[in-house]
């Protein structure tokens, strides 16, 4: 942990109202200024204590502090270099580690994420039999299964699609793991939207994971080799910009720079898809949309990224359709990640609270970036007996208004 | 190391709040040790954080019975050292008591507890055309019963007054644990008055009934670029001497504008020296006829560029570089230290001219914010604190303008309280008969002098010098020139 970075903390307190377990708990050791405290602390010799470690897990790493702290502290790299300490010098019970474990060998692996999808996919009647007792068992299993979403029959998606009129540009695009798996149907969206757009898109078979969740978990030696494998793919594939529809996966990947070296990464250019395509410009045509849409800042997009005009832009344009605000939209809804799996209680506090305002609007369709944060609030949604409320990725709403279809999610 | 003095009031609060919400683990323990004003640390001997005003009630009649000292912290973004905890002491936090009560528009009045931000109880009622007007810099974090306890203004204080003139209630926690009201409707002396702005020396506040005011019809804000800040200054001068009351009258020096652009790029103009902040408010025609004078005036005094923001979202840009100024200048310095003094307006071009000499005189840059208004500076002192001796120097500059502000007739605070931090200036503004005077309220709420000790006043004095202990009667009140209760 580098204590330059901890003391470009003035200690105002500007970051306690966006975060989200200060929201909850309202406790000093469970904001970000308290947890640039505990480093402080531990920089300056007193050991990582379990209290130490608990608030450092407990911390979604969703950002909303950088995007408030007005003195430019980089809690993104803090949380990073903490974590990876955290999980060299703190020795976590034994159930914890067995979870961690499941979670980390699970996760960045798309096949054998796809594997998993089968025992999953519960029916209504027996995920709700079975919810007390994996409770019992374990809140994460039990969120772990609360979570899984009806799976959808696989897609299988042509290494090129060719664009349609004029070819503007050509790009690679990233699957990812958890997009990859559980909706596919959002990267085939992705594809067509690029496409008519006037993009041909590469997409190589065989992706991995791009080191995300390891990143974020402490784990950076798996993260770099992650890494390292993605940036080789998109390069054999011949490609310079990669678009990326998962917000997760996009911020990590524009961080390539810091992980492997400005000079590794230069060769490919990172790009989320709605700021790649409010950067080109719309050239196809708009068919209306009658809906009303909540859309939903994933962290990963709006803090870590700083993308929130271009897909409320985006959206907007579709004819018909209304756009309206959730309120506080900048606090994250508990997914972050694998978050949900290993902070379950409150992960579940923060969907409630998110599915709270989402239903407040009124809105028809709720969007977002992230299949991680739709996963959480469909199922937040879902436990209030509210639902379900449809999601959709902004993939998924411009694929239906430029194919004229009445609705694709 | 914990003080077996607390370990009966741990067991007892253990009982009234459960193991959630009292906090005894040293690492935990000291991320509470300071407040925004990080150079005075001191390690609590425990936090609590109750939910409701019984709780409070319920810890503090404990503290009075063991003798024990407690002190109140809301958000910790005090700039005075108020919230600095005692480590044999008990630290009293309000982050959970943040509940929206009531809100009576037709009144005009909402009542919250205390943990409430200041900014929550604008947004709970914009949409109504309703909002809560002092404006601390720090409103998206700071709490009403932080804003309570140090009479906090803001950018807008100058059209609309402090904090004090828009509280209209209180409920709170005395220092033996009683729950009263105070109203500024009560009969007799001004009790609330006398408890806004007391910095959790008379008690804990647990509800605040606060005025809501109607949104004006019209708002029109300014950005004024000058060459330095003795023409910007000569404009607030003309301006107010005009007969004119902006809403907000703000200014910026270079040094201020340079970290708020390194912050939040804010985009001022190019190569000013100062940029003046003017905001007008109220009936459209009024504000259009005084938006009139203003830009001659501006121009008059030698406002090379003029900006006028158009909607909200142009106005918050031009806010936000002020706003985020006293942490920006995080950007341009390793460590800084926020002053807050008052002179007269009309001192103002002197003021200054005799800052930017001490600051030459020590190598110490200072970077100037102020509410222009009403006198109130907030000079940024910046320093190096791996450079040894800077942080003396950067201290001793900062006394001297404290100095510079009572000399010229001003005070040694315009809001940010005393706290621990100006204690020992309030000998240079008060003789020792004031202080002794202050003393006497102060026991008439404390006698045991447990709540919040050893901030304000340069030495306790009356009813007891340490905590818990009660001396012989004061020499006033053995005269019979003054009375406790
Ligand atoms: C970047 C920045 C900008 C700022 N800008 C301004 C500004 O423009 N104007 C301004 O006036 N101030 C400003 N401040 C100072 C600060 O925000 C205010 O003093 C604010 O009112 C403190 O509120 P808090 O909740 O953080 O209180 P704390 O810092 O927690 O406490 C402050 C004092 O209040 C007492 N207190 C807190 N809660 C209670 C309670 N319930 N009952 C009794 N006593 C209590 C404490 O004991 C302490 O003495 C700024 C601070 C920062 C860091
Ligand atoms: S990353 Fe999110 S959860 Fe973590 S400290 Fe920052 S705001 Fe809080
Ligand atoms: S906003 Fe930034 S400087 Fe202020 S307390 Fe939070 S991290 Fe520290």
């Amino acid at each position: 942990m580098d204590p330059e970075l901890i003391g470009d903390c003035v200690h105002c307190g500007f970051c306690l109202p966006t975060c989200p377990t200060y929201v909850l708990w309202g406790e000093e050791m469970d904001s970000p200024r308290g947890r640039i405290h505990l480093m402080g602390q531990h920089v300056g010799g007193t050991p990582l204590t379990p209290e130490m470690a608990g608030h450092f897990d407990a911390c979604l790493g969703c950002m909303a502090c950088v995007t408030a702290c007005p003195s430019g502290v980089r809690y993104d790299r803090l949380i990073e270099q903490t974590r990876a300490e955290v999980e060299r010098a703190h020795r976590r019970p034994l159930q914890e580690r067995a979870l961690r474990a499941l979670v980390f060998r699970l996760f960045p692996y798309p096949r054998r994420l796809r594997a998993m999808r089968l025992p999953l996919r519960l029916t209504e009647g027996a995920r709700r039999r079975l919810a007390p007792r994996l409770e019992r068992i374990s809140p994460s299993l039990a969120a772990m299964a609360e979570l899984a979403p009806p799976v959808p029959a696989r897609v299988r998606l042509p290494r090129r699609v060719r664009a349609v009129g004029r070819r503007r540009a050509t790009v690679g695009m990233l699957t990812g793991c958890v997009q990859g798996a559980f909706f596919p149907q959002v990267n085939a969206a992705t594809a067509r939207v690029l496409a008519m757009e006037g993009c041909e898109v590469v997409i190589p078979p065989a992706q991995g994971c791009c080191g995300a969740l390891s990143l974020h978990s402490g784990l950076p030696e798996q993260a770099v080799r992650l890494a390292e494998r993605t940036l080789a793919t998109f390069e054999r594939a011949g490609v310079d910009t990669v678009v990326v529809n998962a917000a997760g996966c996009g911020s990590t990947m524009k961080e390539y720079g810091d992980l492997l070296g400005e000079d590794r990464a230069q060769n490919i250019r990172v790009v989320d898809l709605s700021e790649y395509l409010a950067e080109i410009g719309p050239v196809a045509t708009r068919h209306p949309l009658p809906v009303t849409v909540a859309y939903h800042d994933a962290c990963h997009l709006a803090h870590a990224q700083g993308i929130r005009a271009q897909p409320r832009a985006l959206l907007s344009a579709v004819p018909g359709l209304r756009l309206v605000e959730i309120a506080e939209s900048s606090i994250c809804c508990g997914s972050a990640g694998t978050y949900n799996l290993l902070q379950p209680e409150a992960a579940r506090d923060l969907g409630d609270r998110k599915a709270e305002r989402v239903l407040a609007t009124g809105a028809d369709l709720l969007v977002s970036a992230n299949p991680g944060c739709t996963l959480q609030i469909g199922s937040a949604v879902r436990r209030r007996g509210a639902g379900p409320i449809p999601v959709a990725h902004v993939a998924q709403v411009l694929d239906a208004s430029l194919r004229g279809l009445d609705r694709a999610w | 190391m914990p003080d077996t003095a607390l370990d009966e009031p741990v067991r007892r609060f253990l009982e009234i709040l459960g193991p959630g919400s009292v906090i005894t683990d040293p690492v935990r323990l000291r991320t509470y040790e300071c407040d925004g004003l990080t150079h005075h640390r001191t390690s609590p001997g425990v936090v609590v954080l109750p939910e409701t005003a019984e709780q409070v009630a319920a810890i503090v009649r404990v503290c009075a019975r063991h003798g024990v000292p407690f002190v109140a912290r809301g958000a910790g973004t005090g700039l005075s050292g108020g919230a600095l905890p005692r480590t044999d002491g008990v630290l009293v936090v309000t982050s959970r008591m943040r509940r929206i009560l009531s809100i009576d528009l037709p009144n005009r009045l909402a009542v919250v507890e205390p943990g409430v931000t200041n900014l929550a109880i604008t947004e709970a009622v914009r949409e109504q055309g309703y909002y809560y007007a002092p404006d601390p810099s720090s409103q998206q974090v700071c709490s009403i019963g932080g804003n309570v306890a140090e009479n906090s203004g803001g950018a807008h204080c100058l059209k609309y007054g402090f904090t004090v003139n828009h509280v209209l209630a209180l409920e709170i926690v005395t220092p033996d644990g009683d729950l009263v009201e105070l109203s500024h409707t009560d009969p007799g002396y001004d009790l609330l008055g006398a408890f806004v702005g007391s910095e959790g020396t008379l008690g804990i506040t647990t509800k605040v009934t606060v005025r809501l005011t109607r949104a004006p019809q019209a708002v029109t804000t300014l950005l004024a670029a000058f060459d330095d800040v003795e023409s910007g200054g000569r404009a607030v001068s003309a301006i107010i001497g005009g007969g004119i009351l902006p809403a907000a009258i703000e200014m910026m020096d270079a040094l201020a504008i340079e970290a708020a652009e390194a912050a939040v790029a804010c985009s001022y103009p190019e190569g000013a020296g100062a940029v003046l902040i003017v905001e007008l408010d109220g009936p459209s025609p009024e504000v259009a006829h005084q938006f009139a004078e203003v830009r001659r005036i501006c121009e008059e005094n030698g406002a090379f560029e003029l900006r006028v923001a158009a909607d909200p979202a142009e106005r918050a840009a031009v806010w936000k570089g002020r706003k985020s100024a006293f942490a920006a200048v995080g950007r341009i310095s390793p460590a800084y230290i926020v002053q807050d003094g008052v002179v007269p307006r009309t001192a103002l071009p002197e003021v200054l001219a005799d800052i930017e000499r001490i600051s030459g005189e020590h190598g110490i840059r200072v970077a100037n914010v102020f509410h222009a208004g009403d006198g109130n500076l907030h000079p940024l002192v910046l320093f190096d604190d791996d450079e040894p001796g800077a942080a003396e120097r950067a201290e001793l500059v900062s006394g001297r303008i404290l100095d510079l502000c009572v000399e010229h007739g001003g005070s040694i605070t315009g809001e940010h309280g005393v706290g621990i931090d100006k204690s020992r200036y309030m000998t240079k503004m008060f003789s020792e008969d004031d202080l002794a005077t202050m003393q006497l309220v102060r026991c008439a709420f404390d006698p045991e002098g447990l709540s919040n000790p050893g901030k304000v006043f340069p030495t306790p004095r009356l009813c007891g010098e340490a905590p818990g202990v009660r001396r012989g009667a004061h020499p006033l009140v053995e005269s019979g020139q003054a009375e406790q209760f």
